[in-house]
């Protein structure tokens, strides 16, 4: 079976890029756990998909190698960043893909692309070989075209990595099963809740209509819908974009020309921290500037209790939603995304446009729990992708209620293909 | 510009010195601190590092129990309360020895605070407090080629030598040392020799400054008697005890001449001269990195088990200071000349040669005290000496560390 990973991801003597000139022709010494798990299930490594750079972005546009294509509408994005995973999965150039999530990088891509993709519980899929992004945040998963598959792929990367020290030592729940016992298409007694405050955030009219769609189909196989209110969910995004490009603006300082990968300036005149400065200013692209930038601001002495010691205080806030509202539901329901895929270059000139298409899939990361994204319908032609969000270690909770929905709803294949 | 210095007593008669130590342990553990690598000295450049101590995309820190341990008992050791909750944290700066241009270090949140160690200067006990005691990874080494002086201005080339990166660094800070006056060189030296033993009485480090297992920082300030104190300078890596005391004494005579022609003094940092025994001045802490500390994500907090953290105290051997009351005991010395016997160094070996088979009676009546004018005994008295161990001193459970140097290898590794 042969699974393509993201480019983020390591693999030993293969180019790993994470899209970024910085990192070009770098051949890892090793392979990443979650490669060597597939390899060791007997999976094959097909190849490497495109992303945005160091996994930053929602549309793939900012990879330094190009911008990868929706299948659905060659003239939009297919989400990011894991863009190239999804998309190689919707036009059927590979059966399984690896991917990333560190603000919605697996979710927001399959739902843009009508595929599956899972963020599994922080921790229950090992981060060892990721070129790091975001700590705290990152989290390795299965793309796929029908849960099952996700599934099974989830299985084979999950599990306790003594070489991640935030990898839990507990056993992976039964996704596999669960994902059986959904496509049964019997949700009786479970309870889904919807977010009142995501309402009001206003998806665009189509996806809610799709949303609407996969809410009643729910409903029909016996699920019971309550709502449900976590009101810090509003801070998300801005907490998110504290966090992340802090804990990246130190996760990326390694990359300075001095061990591995592109150096540039280096004349044998220029000190070592021109030639450093130079070799980031040519290897780093726009988008990466900005978080390190914004990530070494917050940081700083005199800013860190503002910025960042707030958005961590967030963080237990929404963790602290998300406790509650379990208390009530066995999942939470959204929308993965709040708009169909986008035309390329249509929000690259406005960092605010393009993070909003994470609205949805951030507090999810910030919490640590797993989500997952599954395919609900069409808007104007595009696919719709329906968010299921589980505790901690409840990640087969969230494949039940995504696989009783592909068993009513159906799997989305591009046009052009079918 | 050459300036004057007053006469030592006539400066520390008008100024009160105060003087505060931070010292570097480099532990003697198997491993490093985050990864798999053995610890051995002596190995070609770049031969003892993984995908993790050089901090290859990707690559995961995982802690060292045994750093962990040996930090909370340096901190047992040094009377501090430790802590049920202890962070790592990350301190950013690039630096081309430094393979993830941050270090994990520990910030506000360290293993150990708030003890003391008592050091006996000249028959009295001086209470030199403990502000804190934490665990961090040792950076690689960096060699500058092609220059006249080894420095890297004039160098053709800088190499790096990662085999160091990622050594578990133990750093024990003082609280600040006011009232110890003209003997405030004197007391830095006992501090660090006190100390030195201590942690070498644990079996953690083989604590050699020559060889930068130790390394020392000496901050030094000067106020007027009821005056707040005054700005400190900080020097750095001072590299042995000898120089602890110069430091300290040549920062007392440099900052005197200053305050006394009506100048103030730069918070910064400085350098100890070995040929001179002056300082000069580092790069100025005024416009010193900001580090950015945030609790590294990769590492989960350390809480240490209060049973765990007891047995390891109860465990704890006899730390020196004990150690010598009690031979001082067994041997019936009388403090001055149980002093000279410490200051010429000379307690282990006399323990030694007691545990060969020497009487213990024989010392005290007079001879051992005395120790250090032996040479002028008859030449047959020393034969009861021998045999004298070869290894020395012999406490195997030191180290398992090879005892060949640290220094910089032969540049063949350049190819």
């Amino acid at each position: 079976m042969p699974v393509g990973v993201k480019d983020i991801v390591a693999t030993r003597g293969v180019p790993t890029t994470a899209g970024s000139r910085i990192l070009e022709g770098w051949r890892p010494p090793y392979d990443a756990t979650v490669v060597e798990r597939m390899r060791a299930a007997g999976l094959v490594m097909l190849g490497k998909t495109n992303l945005d750079e160091f996994a930053m972005g929602s549309s793939t546009e900012y990879s330094a190698y190009g911008p990868t294509y929706n299948p659905w509408d060659l003239t939009r994005i297919p989400g990011g960043s894991g863009g190239g995973s999804a998309a190689a999965l919707a036009a059927y150039e590979a059966p399984l893909t690896v991917g990333t999530d560190t603000g919605g990088s697996i979710r927001q891509p399959g739902a843009v692309t009508g595929t599956v993709g899972a963020k599994p519980t922080y921790g229950g899929t090992s981060r060892y070989g990721l070129v790091a992004f975001s700590s705290s945040l990152d989290t390795p998963g299965p793309c796929a075209r029908t849960v099952e598959d996700a599934a099974l792929l989830h299985a084979v990367l999950a599990g306790h990595d003594p070489r991640d020290s935030t990898s839990i030592p507990q056993p992976v729940p039964d996704v596999v099963g669960a994902a059986r016992l959904g496509a049964t298409g019997d949700l009786t007694g479970v309870r889904l809740g919807l977010v009142r405050e995501f309402g009001a955030e206003g998806a665009e009219p189509g996806v809610m209509a799709a949303f609407r769609d996969g809410l009643d189909a729910l409903t029909k196989l016996g699920a019971e819908v309550v709502e449900v209110s976590c009101p810090h969910f509003q801070y998300a995004l801005p907490a998110y974009y504290l966090i992340a490009p802090s804990e990246c603006s130190s996760n990326l300082a390694r990359f300075d020309g001095v061990r591995y990968g592109l150096r540039v300036g280096d004349d044998g005149q220029k000190a070592i921290e021109e030639v450093m400065s130079l070799t980031r200013e040519a290897g780093f692209g726009p988008e990466v500037k900005r978080r390190v930038i914004i990530g070494t601001y917050a940081l700083s002495s005199g800013y860190y209790d503002a910025y960042y010691g707030q958005a961590q205080k967030v963080r237990t806030l929404i963790t602290r939603d998300f406790t509650a509202a379990f208390e009530q539901v066995d999942v939470l329901v959204s929308p993965t995304t709040p708009f169909v895929a986008f035309p390329l270059g249509s929000r690259t000139s406005d960092p605010y446009q393009m993070y909003l298409a994470d609205l949805y899939t951030i507090p999810t990361n910030l919490y640590g729990g797993p989500a997952i994204s599954v395919p609900c319908g069409l808007s104007e032609g595009l696919p719709v992708g329906f968010q299921i969000m589980a505790p901690t270690l409840a990640d087969d909770r969230m494949y039940r209620v995504a696989a009783a929905l592909e068993s009513a709803v159906g799997t989305l294949t591009p046009g052009e293909l079918s | 510009m050459t300036v004057t210095l007053p006469p030592y007593d006539e400066v520390v008669a008008r100024y009160e010195p105060v003087i505060g130590l931070e010292t570097h342990v480099e532990l003697g553990t198997k491993t490093k601190m985050f990864c798999g690598c053995p610890i051995d000295f002596g190995g070609q450049p770049n031969t003892r590092i993984c995908p993790v101590c050089l901090g290859l995309p990707g690559s995961l820190p995982v802690a060292n129990k045994a750093a962990i341990e040996a930090t909370i008992r340096i901190g047992l050791a040094l009377n501090c309360t430790i802590a049920t909750w202890s962070r790592f944290a990350r301190k950013n700066y690039f630096y081309p020895d430094m393979p993830k241009n941050y270090q994990i270090s520990q910030y506000d949140e360290p293993l150990c605070v708030d003890g003391w160690l008592d050091v006996e200067v000249e028959g009295e006990i001086v209470r030199i407090g403990i502000e804190r005691v934490h665990l961090e990874e040792d950076t690689g080494k960096t060699q500058h080629v092609g220059g006249a002086t080894g420095r890297i201005h004039g160098a053709t080339e800088s190499l790096v030598d990662y085999n160091r990166a990622g050594i578990p660094l133990v750093e024990i800070v003082t609280k600040p040392v006011p009232g110890t006056g003209a003997l405030a060189p004197i007391v830095a030296r006992a501090y660090v020799t006190e100390l030195r033993d201590v942690i070498r009485s644990l079996g953690v480090s083989d604590v050699r400054m020559e060889q930068g297992s130790l390394r020392c920082d000496v901050n030094t300030s000067l106020s007027l008697p009821g005056e707040p104190w005054g700005t400190r300078t900080e020097t750095k890596n001072v590299n042995s005890l000898r120089s602890v005391e110069r430091a300290v004494r040549s920062e007392i005579l440099r900052q005197a001449a200053v305050l006394d022609a009506g100048g103030k003094i730069k918070q910064e940092t400085r350098h100890l001269h070995e040929e001179t025994g002056d300082t000069r001045p580092g790069r100025s802490k005024e416009t010193a990195t900001d580090y950015r500390y945030f609790p590294e994500p990769d590492l989960v907090p350390l809480a240490p088990d209060p049973a765990w953290v007891a047995s390891l105290k109860e465990a704890l051997p006899e730390l020196p200071r004990v150690h010598r009351k009690r031979l001082q005991t067994d041997w019936g010395l009388s403090d001055l000349d149980m002093r000279s016997v410490v200051n010429a160094g000379a307690v282990e070996l006399i323990e030694e040669t007691i545990a060969a088979g020497a009487s213990p009676r024989a010392p005290a009546s007079g001879g051992w005290a005395s120790w250090p004018a032996a040479p002028t005994r008859p030449a047959s008295s020393w034969s009861r000496w021998v045999p004298r161990p070869r290894r020395w001193p012999s406490c195997s459970a030191w180290s398992t560390r090879a005892s060949s140097t640290t220094s910089w290898p032969a540049p063949y590794w350049r190819a």
